[in-house]
């Protein structure tokens, strides 16, 4: 009967001791498995916006991921005044309006082309349409493009960082 | 210390320490197999086959094969086949093993709930082999990225997405998937580490626990008849060879058993030698490009019923009857209410038919699944995929009405 005990009491002081030992061994298994602080650092990409010309739609690339941006005519922008859902969406450089995106369809992901005669863009995986202010003309995607953290910096625009234009769009619901 | 004697030869050298004669009694010779079994009963052996060969070739490619970023794509379509000799030879058999592996465990399985094997103390055995099938299916997976080629980096790109949980957006645990914002350095090397060590120990892990739920209950057999073990190995061994319903697992067994071996592996290496192209995306032969995606992405053919059950749905439900999909199976013995035990069509209609409609639906949504989601492929998609739902909702209320046969 003491025996017992005693074996009881060993026991349950070694399942705490491994209990213990599992929990930490998780949460360090767990942190091996988190983006490297070197993949962190490379997250962000700083655009300069002076560069671009008004109706060429550019590439970039950040976290390994396209963003289209286009410099909007003026055209694009009074056809966008009648619409405040687009409004919503433009990001203002200097005197200069943009769309910058992600440039992966809301849909599953593909990667749209950019119809420079039409101004639009058109994915060939599904068919979904996208205008040049970044919403759906055409299902199926359920979403306009999404838009990557940006901070506006003089006339650079840095990805990856949130600034206020970012965080109100953010909270309205702009984008996710 | 035990009791060690001077050995007479060196079988009893063994035999004193290892107890050789023992082990193959249990193991083999006097391991009992029914009589009234046929060619399906081999694809246990087939399946085991296989895996050897996936095992030995993958050996040879590993020691070419580079998981890096920037050397993966050349490593194995340049190194592995132009210079390695018989390279070509090891990743052909690999690849065309990785397909045919599946075809044979969807016969295995198949198989299984034709004779109702999965019933009456054999549950075990259904539910380790199912947990083969989807250990199978991320081995599978994660293989394919490892030639870093478009469909490697897409697949990998579509299938981690799925994790995001569609409206949950969790976007961050995606990002844990990969330890990056896309597939990168981080994501080749932990799913090139999954496919050469973590998760073929887990496979031969299973494939322990799946022989050895065997033992008890005894494969099944034809008939489903239960059978009297202990007493028809006695008849056996006493010498009624043939009144006994029973045989030895080696060399009676083996020796069909190995006959169905030979057959599939002249169909085996023809495809190896001859028609392997099918085993190879052609779009995988472009190296990986984050900025562009390729016209159609779908999976290998073995997933292509249960990426058809995703496709036709709204994101969330999509990615809910997908789940459901993937898990319905292991469930089976529970669902399936009957107290019968034997061949589907001996259960009487109702469970036949749900057999062989559910057997042909998982082909018809294979086939969508290939095709383009438009159209009149999309609307049969659809359908296929409502009725494979709706088979396993109807499963239990179909077999509680069965009366024992």
């Amino acid at each position: 009967m003491k025996n017992n005990s005693r074996r009881g009491f060993m026991g349950k002081a070694f399942g705490a001791v491994a209990a213990v030992g599992a929990l930490g061994s998780l949460v360090a298994m767990k942190r091996s498995w988190d983006p490297l602080p070197s993949v962190k650092a490379a997250g962000f990409t700083t655009l300069d916006m002076s560069i671009y010309q008004e109706g060429v739609m550019v590439t970039e690339k950040w976290r390994g991921k396209p963003i289209f941006v286009l410099k909007k005519s003026a055209e694009v922008m009074e056809k966008e005044a009648q619409n405040p859902e687009a409004q919503k969406r433009n990001i203002k450089v200097g005197e200069d309006n943009f769309m910058v995106a992600i440039g992966l369809c809301t849909h599953l992901g593909c990667i749209p082309a950019f119809r420079k005669a039409k101004g639009d863009f058109l994915c060939a995986c599904h068919g979904g349409q996208f205008d040049a202010s970044g919403l759906v003309t055409k299902v199926p995607p359920p979403r306009g493009f999404d838009i990557p953290p940006f901070k506006i910096d003089g006339n650079k625009l840095i990805l990856g960082e949130v600034g206020p234009e970012y965080q109100k769009m953010k909270e309205t619901g702009v984008t996710l | 210390m035990a009791h060690f004697t001077k050995a007479t030869s060196v079988k009893d050298w063994l035999n004193q320490r290892l107890a050789i004669e023992k082990v193959e009694k249990v193991m083999a010779s006097e391991y009992w197999i029914p009589k009234n079994i046929n060619f399906l009963w081999a694809m246990g052996m087939v399946l085991m086959i296989t895996f050897t060969l996936l095992l030995v070739s993958g050996i040879f490619l590993l020691m070419y094969y580079q998981p890096n970023v920037d050397t993966a794509f050349d490593s194995v379509n340049y190194t592995i086949m132009r210079e390695v000799d018989f390279g070509w030879l090891w990743r052909h058999i690999h690849g065309v093993a990785a397909s045919v592996v599946f075809l044979i465990i969807y016969i295995h399985m198949f198989t299984g709930i034709y004779y109702g094997s999965y019933k009456k103390g054999r549950e075990m055995i259904w539910i380790s082999g199912m947990l083969l099938f989807i250990t199978f299916s991320a081995e599978a997976f994660s293989g394919y990225m490892l030639p870093w080629g478009q469909m490697s980096y897409w697949a990998g790109m579509v299938i981690t997405n799925l994790f995001a949980g569609g409206s949950l957006h969790a976007d961050a645990l995606v990002e844990w998937i990969r330890g990056d914002y896309v597939p990168a350095q981080a994501f080749l090397t932990r799913f090139f580490m999954l496919h050469v060590l973590l998760l073929p120990l887990a496979i031969l892990g299973l494939i322990g626990l799946h022989f050895a739920a065997l033992r008890i209950p005894h494969v099944n057999n034809q008939d489903g008849e239960e059978i009297d073990f202990d007493a028809e190995s006695k008849k056996y061994l006493d010498g009624d060879k043939k009144g006994a319903k029973v045989m030895r697992f080696a060399n009676d067994f083996m020796s069909k058993d190995m006959m169905v071996v030979g057959i599939y592996l002249v169909f085996f290496f023809y495809l190896v030698f001859w028609n392997y192209s099918f085993a190879m995306d052609p779009v995988n032969f472009d190296p990986a490009d984050g900025l562009k995606t390729p016209a159609h992405i779908y999976p290998e053919w073995y997933f292509l019923w249960s990426y058809e059950i995703l496709r036709p749905f709204s994101v969330d439900l999509g990615l809910i009857l997908f789940a459901f999909a993937q898990v319905i199976f292991v469930l089976l013995p529970w669902l399936d209410r009957s107290p019968n035990a034997i061949a589907a069509n001996r259960r009487g209609k109702p469970f036949m038919i749900w057999f062989w409609l559910m057997l042909a639906n998982m082909i018809v949504l294979t086939a969508m699944g290939k095709l383009p989601p438009e159209g009149i492929y999309s609307s049969i998609g659809f359908v296929s995929a409502v009725l494979f739902v709706a088979q396993w909702v109807a499963l239990p209320f179909i077999t509680s009405r069965e009366t024992k046969v």
